[in-house]
């Protein structure tokens, strides 16, 4: 009796949150399928006109469309594997006991609060060319024997857009990590000890292969944020072709552009691309989380 | 001499530490020092490391001559206004699914799990012509609802990891002494849950502050942008002309707040982050 209504109370309690998704994922998603099909501006000037596959075919041909896709694999794979390395780096650092680790956990959550607008805007004013404080500290220092324009050389733009996503997110990186090796029984570092086992020998045989769960779960989770970039690249470098990312190419295309169409079918490109990443993801991660 | 290869290994370590710190906290610092040095001294080849000579200037521009106020209370108002949706709708439907007996469930935790992965920018679209349709665009109430994309998942997903963390005692207790469920979630299940509300709606709070490609996409003008939007478009026509010192300031404004709180609620922000990445 009680187990009815309880039932029943359960989707009235679900339901709110169902329909929200339904209204902010579910129709807009449904819509951009839909116009993906049509040769459409984002203001109905001229009416829709049906074209089949015709954008997706556009799509395949597209340079820009292929540029942003190597842009954005390229600071995926980058960052990502920079974030990974300095994170674990930081993460071994911050689980070791010294006097004050809680300060320096503090401090390392500090660019992650930091809103990505307003980091992308401080390391703009940091890689300044003529008075960014990198500039004059590399060269007082002697590691810059002149004056360097990072956001105006184009070989220079994406890795300095990477730098400042590296200095973003290797906390959340680290924090994630340091999660993981706190799961790890000490006794198994004693026995090591006593066996004669040195400390790189404990990295390789105990920290590493019980670490690789929290590893693969901060890689894809990176991965996956990494893929969809927009808010740092957009704001350090515009729409400039050399660095533009799939979703800043997508919404310049859609809102810029106002071109509905072919906009939409790049906003399906870029779903497919990550939904790849999400099926990694949940044959990884679903199972454990909804035991 | 193994006492000083000790000693070296230490001091090497701290060393580390430093390195790490500085690294975590210097463009912040030089952000906070940068707003609180007069123009002349910012463009200085030979710039000073501490906020000297002083001026609050830059801070009186962004306050009197940008609309930075008033986009400072749309962030509120909109970041606000989708955490608490957010905490309202996320505890109904994670005390049903952490709860109760409810076949679909796990069905539901996949769509909400599949929502966290959804890109914003394929939604951007659909969303855009959504918000037009129904007059929404250009509003609070269409940029709090569009932030549910990514705020709600979040919140239903650690509220759920937390009912269900509680003892199972309590909630019999209730219903021997004839609680309808509702009565249980709020008067016995909802108190308990109090340390997992701050935690999700601070990290909810915060996600929908920093947000910037809706924001910049469904707003228009100053009456409802938020302030990321506002501060990546501060300043000039011509890179000679961008006020630096006034957009440092803006970002001192912003950011402060925010790193006060994450300060404060730090054990918590760690716990959920990685609850909330583990599971979504």
């Amino acid at each position: 009796m009680l187990t009815q209504r309880q039932v029943r109370l359960a989707w009235l309690l679900v339901l709110p949150t169902l329909l929200v998704v339904v209204l902010v994922a579910g129709y807009p998603l449904a819509q951009v399928f839909y116009w993906s099909f049509f040769k459409a501006d984002i203001a109905f000037v001229e009416p829709p006109e049906f074209v089949g596959l015709e954008n997706y075919v556009f799509l395949l041909q597209d340079p820009d469309f292929r540029q942003a896709l190597w842009n954005t694999l390229k600071f995926t794979l980058i960052s990502v594997s920079l974030e990974t390395i300095l994170g674990l780096a930081i993460a071994l650092v911050i689980h070791s006991n010294f006097r004050g680790r809680g300060l320096v956990r503090a401090a390392i959550l500090i660019p992650w609060a930091i809103p990505t607008v307003v980091s992308a805007k401080m390391w703009q004013w940091m890689l300044h060319d003529v008075y960014g404080v990198i500039n004059v500290l590399g060269v007082k220092l002697g590691l810059l024997s002149q004056k360097v324009a990072f956001l105006a050389r184009p070989e220079l733009i994406l890795p300095s857009i990477i730098a400042v996503d590296v200095w973003k997110t290797t906390p959340f990186m680290a924090l994630l990590l340091l999660a993981g090796l706190q799961l790890i029984p000490e006794e198994l570092y004693e026995a090591a000890s006593i066996d004669g086992a040195t400390r790189w020998q404990q990295f390789w045989t105990i920290t590493l292969p019980l670490l690789t769960p929290a590893l693969v779960v901060a890689l894809i989770f990176r991965t996956l944020d990494a893929l969809r970039v927009f808010d740092v690249i957009f704001v350090m470098s515009g729409a400039n072709p050399a660095t533009r990312s799939l979703a800043v190419y997508n919404r310049q295309t859609l809102i810029d552009f106002q071109d509905l169409g072919y906009g939409s079918a790049i906003s399906v490109a870029i779903l497919a691309l990550i939904f790849a990443f999400v099926l990694l993801y949940m044959r990884t991660l679903g199972r454990e989380a909804l035991k | 001499m193994k006492a000083l290869w000790r000693v070296a290994n230490r001091g090497l370590f701290y060393l580390l530490v430093v390195f790490i710190v500085v690294y975590s906290v210097f463009p912040f610092y030089w952000a906070v020092i940068s707003s609180f040095k007069p123009s002349d001294a910012l463009f200085s080849p030979d710039p000073s490391f501490l906020p000297l000579p002083f001026t609050l200037e830059h801070y009186k521009n962004v306050f009197l001559q940008a609309n930075f106020g008033r986009n400072l209370l749309n962030s509120l108002i909109v970041a606000g206004g989708a955490t608490l949706l957010s905490l309202v709708l996320g505890v109904l439907a994670a005390y049903a699914l952490g709860r109760l007996p409810f076949p679909p469930k796990n069905a539901v935790l996949y769509i909400v799990l599949a929502m966290t992965m959804f890109p914003q920018i394929s939604v951007l679209g659909g969303l855009f012509m959504l918000l037009r349709q129904t007059g929404l665009f250009n509003t609070h109430l269409g940029l709090i609802l569009t932030y549910l994309l990514f705020t709600l998942p979040f919140t239903v997903w650690v509220l759920v990891g937390y009912f269900r963390g509680l003892p199972r005692e309590l909630e019999e207790a209730a219903y021997v002494d004839g609680a309808t469920p509702l009565q249980t979630l709020l008067r016995v299940m909802l108190p308990l849950t109090g340390p997992g509300l701050v935690t999700t709606g601070l990290l909810a709070f915060i996600a929908a502050w920093n947000e910037y490609l809706f924001a910049l996409t469904f707003t228009v003008g100053d009456a409802v942008k938020t302030v990321p939007p506002a501060i990546a478009s501060f300043g000039g026509a011509t890179p000679f002309e961008i006020p630096w010192g006034s957009i440092m300031a803006a970002s001192v404004v912003v950011t402060v707040p925010l790193v006060v709180l994450v300060l404060i609620f730090q054990g918590r922000i760690v716990a959920g982050l990685t609850a909330g990445a583990v599971k979504g």
